[in-house]
């Protein structure tokens, strides 16, 4: 028999190594359909690991990815920690970057120091609003965030699909669905010349701080928390519970909004309607790994990014199909989720002991 | 008048029935795992992974039933696994199906890959034909509206009659009703809550897989990625809109089959003037409209999302 018993005190080590063990554990569990596709298993973890780490391209290519990633990881982590059931990063990113693109593609002409904060504050405040509506049908009218956060993914597609076909097209882009390009006042420079790796990612870093600062140190991070913890309790405490929550819906919106500006204004220069294959979903995946720590998003979203880019380079060398990158990101989810387990309980392995027969009758 | 025209015609009818065929299925089938007491967010995928297991079973020579009782252990396979994730273990439902989604939905997209490399055009399949059943299919106006669908459909409904049968006029459906509102006093009655309840989001899943099965086997005949297209999330929604129970589960989901049908017509009269993804959009902002609207008295299953350990209230 397997018996769960609580635990009282986590070693901070254990609780730190876990979600790395989970994140192997998925890894090594794509062994199989590796070896179900007919790829030799030891020889495509090598393509894996130097397509992500082999040089110092691939090491660019793998933060540019992984830059994203933290935004969005940080938009779950946050909203996640408050219970606020926020799955819509995805369409937060695009309303992020429609906004950055509909005042960086020459609507405003200001210098750069103007320019970049302007479509930083307009992707913030796009995907904040966006977040605001869910939040709101949540703490107002009681509907379930969840399934409002994932409808409106879809909802946010269509519109940004319908601004790029219509209003927002580039005359000048061949008949292609896409935006104008962005200025380069506009525009978030290249931190190393010929690398796709950009100052997004510094901007991401730097949240990922204030972040943690917030959580750690400040008074709505004590309310997120405790929120998180136990509405009702919090209730009592004289938390407000509704404000809490809309706070934390508007940060998280924004934080998956800079992910949208990220993306159009340092990596694509232009809009198009797949910037993003699930970013906001692979958030989740990224702020679970990361036990919704903000610094562990950032390592989390290495990690996963190295998945995404070691499997790409992976695919193309052994004809391996690239859906095993998002195979292994399901698995460390679902890794993950089960070592949390291991952090509440300790898991004793108890032989049944054998009742008498008389005892039995008196139970 | 156009717009009635539109709603008179069989022709819109039949395409209301047709589209909430898999509605049915995903609707009854996230039902049947909320009654017994557990989100199943895995829907999307499980539906991507009926899609894809039937179509790839009857494309392998496996016949068209046979397809569909292979998505439905597909789908009964990993509503396993979410089961295992949420009853004994316990876990965060809400994280789990969103696990369950994206497992289920690689593992086809990757099997799918794998098994085609290289196709430009999707291959396809012998699909199910409407049938043809005597007088009823010949009648004026209602043959052609209500009876001239595939068995899937048929089979759909019967679904919604045994989901109703077995919930509210057996001593199973007493328990699995009684396992999502009072887990505790269903082990006092010396009956596992394990059992129940992993029982009982098999069943739904396998039923959430037959609605992906619907659209590669009979709406469609191949498979294609995206193709569900947020119908599971869509489903998740109509069960609270539903209030939990088979037969308004099937009124939604054909009231939501009519306006998306009349949608589609619409866009045929005025989409030169509106973006069709204006009308795209509709099923998405009434899906959350539907939510919104039962959302203040939705009567949700008392233990919906509680997890239960034994020897513990």
């Amino acid at each position: 028999m397997i018996r769960f018993e609580p635990r009282t005190n986590v070693s901070s080590l254990f609780a730190f190594a876990l979600p790395i063990i989970a994140g192997i554990t998925a890894l090594v569990l794509a062994a199989i359909p590796i070896a179900a596709a007919g790829g030799e298993v030891f020889a495509a973890y090598g393509h894996i690991f130097k397509g992500a780490f082999g040089s110092k391209f691939a090491f660019s290519e793998l933060l540019a990815r992984a830059t994203p990633l933290i935004f969005t990881g940080l938009a779950v982590s946050v909203a996640f920690r408050a219970k606020l059931w926020n799955i819509g990063a995805e369409g937060q990113l695009y309303v992020g970057a429609l906004a950055a693109v509909a005042i960086g593609t020459g609507a405003i002409s200001a210098p750069a120091y103007i320019m970049i904060p302007l479509i930083i504050l307009a992707g913030m405040i796009a995907g904040g609003t966006l977040m605001l509506v869910p939040t709101l049908l949540k703490t107002k009218l009681g509907a379930d965030e969840v399934v409002t956060t994932l409808l409106l993914n879809f909802v946010v597609l269509l519109f940004v699909q319908m601004m790029l076909e219509g209003p927002m097209k580039d005359p000048m882009g061949m008949g292609w669905p896409q935006s104008e390009p962005m200025t380069s006042a506009a525009t978030l420079p290249k931190m190393f010349a010929r690398m796709r790796i950009h100052w997004g990612l510094v901007i991401a870093l730097a949240s990922a701080l204030i972040i943690y600062i917030m959580m750690k140190r400040s008074v709505w991070g004590f309310e997120i928390r405790a929120t998180g913890e136990n509405v009702s309790a919090a209730k009592h405490a004289g938390i407000p519970v509704t404000s809490t929550f809309i706070k934390v819906g508007l940060i998280s919106g924004a934080l998956a909004g800079l992910a949208g500006v990220s993306e159009v204004a340092g990596l694509k220069g232009y809009l198009t309607a797949d910037i993003s294959p699930g970013f906001g979903y692979t958030g989740v995946v990224v702020a679970m790994l990361a036990g919704l720590s903000p610094v562990g998003v950032v390592v989390a979203a290495v990690f996963i990014a190295a998945v995404f880019v070691g499997a790409d380079s992976m695919s193309r060398a052994m004809g391996v199909s690239s859906y095993i990158a998002d195979l292994v990101v399901a698995m460390s989810l679902i890794c993950v989720l089960i070592s949390s387990l291991f952090v509440r309980f300790k898991i004793r392995f108890v032989r049944p002991k054998k009742t008498p027969l008389v005892a039995k009758g008196e139970a | 008048m156009e717009y009635i025209d539109i709603l008179l015609s069989a022709n819109f009818w039949a395409a209301a029935i047709r589209i909430a065929t898999p509605l049915i299925f995903g609707v009854l089938g996230a039902l049947v795992c909320e009654r017994a007491g557990v989100l199943n967010l895995g829907i999307e995928g499980i539906f991507v992974v009926g899609a894809m297991c039937g179509w790839m079973a009857v494309w392998l020579g496996a016949g068209l039933w046979g397809g569909i009782l292979v998505a439905a252990l597909a789908g009964a396979f990993f509503g396993l696994l979410h089961g295992i994730l949420t009853v004994p273990l316990g876990l965060s439902q809400h994280v789990s199906g969103l696990g369950i989604t994206m497992f289920a939905t690689s593992v086809s997209y990757f099997t799918y890959r794998t098994a085609l490399p290289k196709v430009s055009s999707p291959p396809r399949i012998e699909a199910f034909q409407p049938l043809d059943i005597p007088v009823l299919s010949d009648l004026p106006f209602i043959g052609p509206a209500l009876f001239q669908q595939t068995s899937m459909t048929f089979l759909a409904l019967a679904m919604v009659l045994l989901v109703s049968y077995v919930l509210y006029r057996t001593p199973l459906g007493l328990a699995i009703r009684a396992v999502g509102d009072n887990p505790s006093a269903v082990e006092a009655q010396g009956l596992s809550v394990f059992v129940l309840r992993i029982g009982a989001i098999m069943a739904g899943s396998a039923l959430m897989a037959l609605g992906g099965a619907f659209l590669t086997m009979s709406a469609f005949d191949a498979f294609f990625f995206g193709m569900i297209n947020g119908r599971g999330w869509i489903c998740i929604a109509l069960v609270v809109f539903a209030s939990w129970r088979p037969g308004k589960a099937l009124l939604g989901a054909l009231l939501f089959g009519a306006f998306d049908a009349f949608q589609i017509r619409l866009q045929n009269e005025v989409g030169a003037v509106i973006p069709s993804q204006v009308f795209l959009m509709i099923p998405y902002l009434l899906s959350i409209v539907a939510l919104v609207l039962v959302a203040r008295k939705a009567d949700y299953p008392r233990a919906l999302l509680q997890p239960y350990f034994r020897g513990q209230r």
